[in-house]
């Protein structure tokens, strides 16, 4: 009994060897020859070689002249090594309350009164990265950021239309604006650093 | 409902319907030892495998050889496991230099990752090097997979064989999972998903300065190859805390795409695994039209529920055409969301896309009510068949008693003894669920790990107790589930739920494998027409709606009442 029980364990780390650490490594290998940029974490370098961020993460954005990401609990708000959601039920007094003062607080700073919020801009994400918001929720912004900046709302609003990124293939999954590659534009549009 | 997304939903169907096949009959040449493409590449290194372990591949195992195997295999990668997990800070691929997990949290995941349920009570970038990431989960995300899919195929050929003893060798039917339908398609899929943007690397966590000045610590990882055998091997456990939410689990819609599919491909492709394997593919195709329809059904109420929003902030200015997205992501939005969350809890699955905790309360009792009913709507990777194969013994007993004759089914007499072992293991799921989930709604040390108040609190023990014992992993998130008492009755309800099912089913198959097969006569009750698939669903639904209609009424119904009423917590 034991020596079979033994035998089972040899099979066990044999696979250990070949599922744990020959896989993983042959396909880390394979995947930084193929897709070097996607394995590495297709980061965001600025000209001077440092990290800005990464394409597929949503960062923390609080200034009126940049668009504005949906709420955060990934640690303080976005952070990558700490992902999270509030995880509240739909009956949560929490929720409700966040839920009412978000809304108010994006009615006040869009300025533009009557119109309801898109339920994007109020609630958390699942991961609490969440790096689109839909772009209603970004065509909402346009008025505060335009005033921020000193632009026309019509530059602002041909630029988030560049940005809307279409269904896959037509099909598949939501329409949705990257709010990093968007503000990233805006400062390139506006001819460098933002007003401070 | 929008076009886009009858179209997306539909498009998951067709793919289903359209690979399981061809898939199911791969998988039944290969454990039938007949050749196949991969034969010349993996022949040598399963002879290797028998020649390492003293196996002879042909020779067969009576099912209590078959059971003591299962049992001794889980047990040594339950060990290693909880010893890396321990010693992790002295193992390479650290960069971070994170500390061991303490002892019950450790406990908790080995007991998790061995039982193919992946509940993680901790966060993966905050509490796992890469090497437990690795060596640790990744090794057991193949072979507890593939242990399911070997117990599975011993139990069928319990009802198909003609003639001798055994079922099987676990060894060989263990590493061909492993080894010709994991592998290979695991291989694919990462390959897939690093195209798609999943990070696949050993670097530290990057420091970035973010866009208005402040700091971003953007975690890394051998990500893109965990995920993939996640998925096709029904474990979910996620390399990120918050699984396939993460973006880098999960980037883009394609990604979400090849990974639901994933999820769903080889427990669809069993049922026609066992229609080859019975020599009549009609019983295989009954068995999977009683999933689909309850699949769909399933998959209708959640999306309505979803997609119709949260009534409580139905009065503010919002605009909640896109539904109810707390806790989703803008790049899959509700029905991407809403498909995973029923993809994920009928498969036993558990990883996530979108937190099930903030669904609406119907949404949330549907992917909750799949895992009570024992994860047998396509199920885990062969654990959803051999659990199935449960219900269809009491349903043909209930029809034969229905007539007054002894219940046949595939020409072997269903017998008392065979009722008996299939109720034995049907019971240790309302044990886990219900018993294990009282214990917590009472004991202090159950109810402190409770975050939201009300019918919702109720909510999310019932979810983790299920979860744990239907081997799911997902979880309503805001139930604190690291605490030493959470740690190890959610440990023993994982137990349960695997081994008080495999151990009975494997005697099933003992006792039924050496049973006459009787011609089939005018008397016979035929088990591939709609009548037996109506019979099965309602057996199903009715010993699953008796068990636990109680509990879902006082969590989720009452709930979902509160809210159309208006009432907060």
């Amino acid at each position: 009994m034991l020596v079979k029980t033994l035998r089972y364990g040899a099979l066990y780390l044999g696979f250990t060897a070949v599922l744990g650490i020959g896989y993983p490594l042959a396909m880390t290998g394979l995947g930084q020859t193929l897709f070097p940029e996607q394995a590495t974490g297709s980061l965001i370098e600025r000209d001077d070689g440092t990290v800005l961020g990464s394409a597929l993460l949503g960062q923390s954005f609080t200034r009126p002249e940049y668009f504005h990401g949906r709420p955060s609990y990934a640690g303080d708000g976005y952070d990558a090594a700490s992902s999270g959601a509030s995880n509240l039920g739909a009956t949560s007094r929490t929720l409700v309350a966040a839920v009412t003062e978000r809304t108010e607080a994006a009615r006040a700073a869009a300025g533009s009164g009557a119109a309801a919020v898109p339920v994007d801009l109020v609630t958390g994400s699942g991961s609490g990265l969440d790096p689109h918001v839909s772009p209603e929720a970004a065509r909402y912004q346009v008025s505060r950021v335009a005033a921020a900046r000193g632009l026309p709302e019509t530059a602002v609003h041909a630029l988030v239309a560049k940005h809307v990124e279409g269904r896959t293939l037509g099909l598949l999954g939501e329409p949705r604006v990257n709010v990093l590659a968007l503000n990233m534009a805006l400062d390139a549009l506006a001819g460098g650093a933002p007003p401070r | 409902m929008p076009m886009t997304d009858l179209v997306q939903l539909a498009l998951f169907v067709v793919l289903i319907a359209a690979l399981a096949p061809p898939l199911g009959r791969y998988m039944a040449r290969v454990y039938q030892g007949e050749r196949t493409l991969l034969s010349p590449l993996f022949a040598p290194v399963e002879t290797a495998v028998c020649r390492l372990t003293g196996t002879r591949p042909d020779a067969d195992q009576h099912w209590t050889a078959y059971a003591f195997a299962v049992l001794a295999f889980n047990l040594t990668g339950f060990l290693v496991l909880f010893a890396i997990l321990r010693l992790q800070h002295l193992l390479p691929f650290n960069p971070q230099g994170l500390a061991p997990m303490n002892a019950d949290l450790a406990f908790n995941t080995a007991v998790s990752f061995m039982t193919n349920t992946n509940w993680q009570a901790y966060s993966g970038e905050a509490a796992l090097s890469y090497f437990s990431q690795m060596a640790g989960l990744t090794t057991q995300n193949f072979v507890s997979a593939g242990t399911g899919m070997a117990v599975a195929v011993a139990v069928i050929r319990g009802f198909v064989r003609r003639s001798g003893r055994g079922v099987g060798n676990f060894t060989v039917d263990l590493t061909r999972s492993v080894l010709y339908v994991l592998l290979p398609l695991a291989i694919v899929v990462t390959l897939i998903l690093i195209w798609q943007g999943v990070p696949q690397n050993l670097m530290a966590y990057v420091p970035a300065t973010t866009l208005e000045g402040g700091q971003q610590l953007i975690a890394q990882g051998p990500a893109a190859s965990q995920i993939a055998i996640k998925q096709l091997g029904t474990n979910g456990g996620g390399f990120f805390g918050v699984n396939s939410a993460y973006p880098y689990e999960n980037p883009t819609p394609l990604s979400n795409l090849v990974q639901v599919v994933s999820i769903l491909i080889i427990p669809a492709a069993f049922c026609f695994l066992y229609g080859r394997m019975a020599k009549d593919n009609r019983q295989g195709r009954a068995i999977f039209a009683a999933m689909g329809v309850m699949f769909l059904v399933a998959l209708g109420v959640t999306y309505g529920a979803e997609r119709a929003g949260n009534d409580l902030i139905a009065a503010l200015p919002v605009d909640q055409s896109a539904g109810n997205m707390e806790g989703k992501e803008v790049r899959f939005g509700v029905v991407n969301s809403a498909l995973w969350a029923v993809t994920t809890t009928a498969a036993s699955n558990g990883s996530v896309n979108a937190m099930h905790d903030s669904f609406t309360p119907v949404g949330g009792m549907v992917p909750m009510f799949l895992m009570q009913l024992g994860e047998i709507v396509f199920g885990g990777v062969g654990a959803g068949f051999y659990g199935m194969l449960l219900y269809v013994v009491l349903a043909v007993f209930l029809a034969g008693l229905m007539v007054g004759r002894t219940p046949e089914y595939l020409g072997k007499k269903i017998e008392a003894k065979e009722v008996k072992l299939g109720v034995l293991a049907l019971l240790s799921i309302p044990l886990g669920v219900l018993v294990l989930g009282a214990l917590s709604a009472v004991l202090p040390a159950g109810v402190a790990s409770v975050q939201d108040a009300g019918p919702h609190g109720l909510s999310e023990i019932l979810y983790a107790y299920s979860s744990a014992t239907g081997n799911n992993g997902s979880a309503f998130a805001g139930f604190g589930a690291g605490t030493l008492y959470q740690n190890t009755m959610l440990g023993i309800a994982m137990l349960l739920g695997r081994f008080a099912i495999i151990v009975p089913m494997l005697a099933v198959a003992g006792s039924l494998v050496g049973k006459k097969v009787h011609a089939e006569t005018a008397g016979t009750f035929p088990t591939h027409g709609p009548l037996f698939v109506g019979l099965l669903i309602g057996v199903i639904v009715i010993v699953g709606g008796l068990t636990f209609f109680p509990a879902l009424a006082l969590g989720p119904l009452a709930e979902h009442f509160a809210m159309t009423g208006g009432l907060a917590y």
